[in-house]
């Protein structure tokens, strides 16, 4: 288990005061001048070398992402987005950083928005999280009144300023192109790329759009040396993790632990295990409602981190474990998902608006077993076929769930046709 | 809540903001470059929705003329986002999460609880106009589950006894501490954190 001195979030339950004086008491903002001292390309070299992979999702080199950013300036003002509209269905990790400690979030924005010369930190929070928009406000007026953020940032000479920015409910804005139209007051439907957000991003300038743990992992990434980061973990897979676990465990919760824990180790250990036990477990989702779920016989030894699950056909997602037992209808949690990515699909490709409600539909039938042995294969072709055609990736997580589904309880859904289909039978022959 | 098109929907005849929101108004769009300020939509929009309770069509005009913006562009934005009313909705507003982390610990239950209560269904105002329900998608609280929204608050590790008790209080004039209703703070796990016990806790910690 990680060891509570290699941990970076000190306040993730609220134990400790969230404001200016707790934070300083944890060791966030001493002396963040020293961390500026070193200069732009060393904080982007200690990043790199620490392994850094974003933490909304798709795993990116973090350092690499900042390099892409222009080391002269064009004349235009370049800007680092925070994205903090965490809504991946079982994602709750940004949230407990945001309301027990922002200000740990805040000297990441200044940090990293040093380190890619950026003027102006905007922190992107979905507009449900009134009451986390609250406290990251009151500290954002702390930092400005305590000089650490501002002109002159923590006596630096350089000029940085935050701003926050309420979303107001729509999953889409957290995808970075979305996010910048709509923190542009636009709605959010996503750009195609290229151009890239680091050529042409918010109002046309350079920009750079990092989840919010990524940004509040890096001070201590560069107070502790990447050496120490990149030695936690396994190769390419490195750090520390909030993982966030929900559904079928006796104590669910988010807990920071070492990337590549054994699943079943992280949910004994910190979750209570499975409802009814280990044997009770039916299915998990591991990194939130896009990627594909997995029984439990690769549960039982899988590791937690990008390149493991990768190898099981799912992913690290954003670390959002849906635990699933016995009891579970799984067609109908999958259906769910179907009806969350159709709510959630901005319209604007014709492949992800249609595809994604004919899905549902289509999952619907299959929850109640309405349907033909055939449609599966008609349902899974069509998924192929939003998949990979669209702009952006919401297509992809609305086929992603589906077909991981069919991947392996397809048998379970066949049966369901046919008992419904003898079920038919039963009334006509009685009717009869 | 939906329904723009919606032709029962008494729109106001003309709205502005009070001297306070104007100020307010003020302060959110000098966070945004010099002729950027159509980046104040979002907040402007939930203003006048704080204000008025829902947005009426009277403040999209309001808010595109400040903005110096279409009107169509305002109205494109106020229809894009769930959580804009473009219609009345309940004093309480209620907002169950039905997504599959918070349906695997009860958001049915939730729901029903609700309509049982409140003699409403999905999408109705009661008729004191006390309270309002709907169902949405997932609000981000998952390890806290089943959540259920009201206004601006979650209220987490709900049952559907502590839900009816909520109701209780609200209808008889109390707002109940909004957050995990099972004494939890945060996101730990249920009787105490399994980590950070070497760190120094001040006060006010969980109980192990």
């Amino acid at each position: 288990m990680l060891k509570d001195q290699d941990r970076i979030f000190l306040n993730l339950y609220g134990q400790d005061d969230w404001r200016l004086a707790g934070a300083r008491r944890r060791g966030i903002w001493d002396n963040t001048k020293d961390l500026l001292a070193r200069g732009r390309e060393a904080i982007i070299d200690e990043v790199k070398k620490s392994d850094l992979r974003g933490r909304g999702g798709a795993g990116f080199p973090t350092g690499l992402k900042w390099s892409f950013m222009p080391k002269q300036s064009d004349g235009r003002p370049a800007y680092l987005v925070v994205n903090a509209d965490e809504s991946e269905p079982g994602t709750c990790k940004d949230r407990e950083i945001m309301r027990f400690d922002p200000h740990i979030l805040l000297e990441g924005c200044l940090v990293a928005g040093f380190a890619m010369g950026a003027v102006a930190t905007y922190i992107y929070i979905r507009g449900e999280f009134y009451n986390e928009a609250v406290h990251l406000q009151a500290a954002i007026d702390e930092a400005y009144d305590a000089g650490l953020i501002g002109k002159n940032a923590c006596d630096s000479g350089f000029d940085h300023d935050i701003y926050l920015h309420r979303g107001a409910g729509a999953y889409i804005c957290g995808e970075e192109s979305a996010l910048i139209e709509s923190l542009e007051g636009k709605k959010g439907m996503p750009r195609l790329k290229p151009p890239f957000p680091a050529a042409v991003g918010l109002y046309g300038c350079p920009t750079t759009v990092n989840n919010v743990e990524s940004i509040a992992v890096t001070p201590t990434i560069l107070r502790r040396g990447a050496g120490w980061f990149a030695a936690l973990g396994r190769p390419k897979n490195t750090g520390t993790k909030l993982f966030c676990i929900s559904g079928h465990v006796n104590k669910p919760c988010t807990v920071e632990e070492e990337m590549g824990i054994p699943l079943k180790e992280l949910l004994e250990r910190h979750c209570g295990g499975v409802r009814g036990g280990w044997d009770n477990l039916l299915a998990v989702i591991p990194g939130g409602s896009s990627v594909p779920v997995i029984p439990k016989s690769i549960c039982d030894d899988v590791l937690m981190d990008f390149d493991s699950l990768r190898a099981v056909q799912s992913g690290l997602g954003t670390a959002a474990v849906i635990v699933m037992d016995k009891s579970t209808d799984i067609v109908e949690a999958i259906s769910r998902l179907s009806h969350f990515y159709m709510h959630e699909s901005c319209g604007q490709c014709t492949p992800c608006r249609e595809g994604t409600g004919w899905m549902y539909r289509m999952m619907q039938r299959m929850v109640r077993g309405e349907a033909e042995v055939s449609e599966i294969d008609l349902l899974l072709d069509v998924s192929k076929q939003v998949e990979g055609h669209t702009i952006c990736a919401l297509g992809d997580a609305a086929a992603w769930p589906i077909q991981g589904l069919f991947r392996h309880f397809r048998p379970d859904v066949e049966r369901r046709i046919r008992a419904y289909r003898d079920r038919q039978a039963g009334v006509t022959k009685a009717a009869e | 809540m939906s329904g723009g098109d919606n032709k029962d929907v008494l729109q106001p005849a003309n709205f502005a903001f009070t001297p306070e929101n104007r100020a307010e108004a003020d302060r959110i769009i000098a966070k945004y470059p010099t002729d950027r300020q159509a980046s104040a939509v979002l907040p402007l929009l939930y203003l006048a929705q704080r204000q008025v309770g829902w947005v009426p069509r009277a403040a999209m005009d309001h808010v595109a003329e400040i903005l110096d913006m279409a009107p169509i562009r305002v109205y494109e934005v106020a229809t894009f986002y769930t959580m804009f009313h473009l219609e009345p909705v309940g004093k309480y507003h209620l907002q169950v999460c039905r997504t599959t982390p918070c349906w695997l610990r009860g958001a049915d239950q939730m729901t029903e609880t609700c309509k049982k209560k409140l003699g409403i269904g999905l999408k109705e105002v009661t008729k004191d106009g006390l309270f309002s329900l709907i169902e949405v998608e997932c609000l981000g609280a998952c390890a806290n589950a089943p959540v259920v929204q009201i206004n601006d608050d979650f209220y987490e590790d709900l049952d559907p006894k502590r839900l009816e008790w909520i109701l209780d209080e609200l209808a008889a004039g109390r707002v109940p501490p909004f957050g995990s209703q099972s004494g939890r703070k945060g996101a730990e796990p249920a009787g105490g954190p399994t980590t950070l016990k070497e760190i120094a806790r001040p006060t006010g910690a969980p109980a192990e």
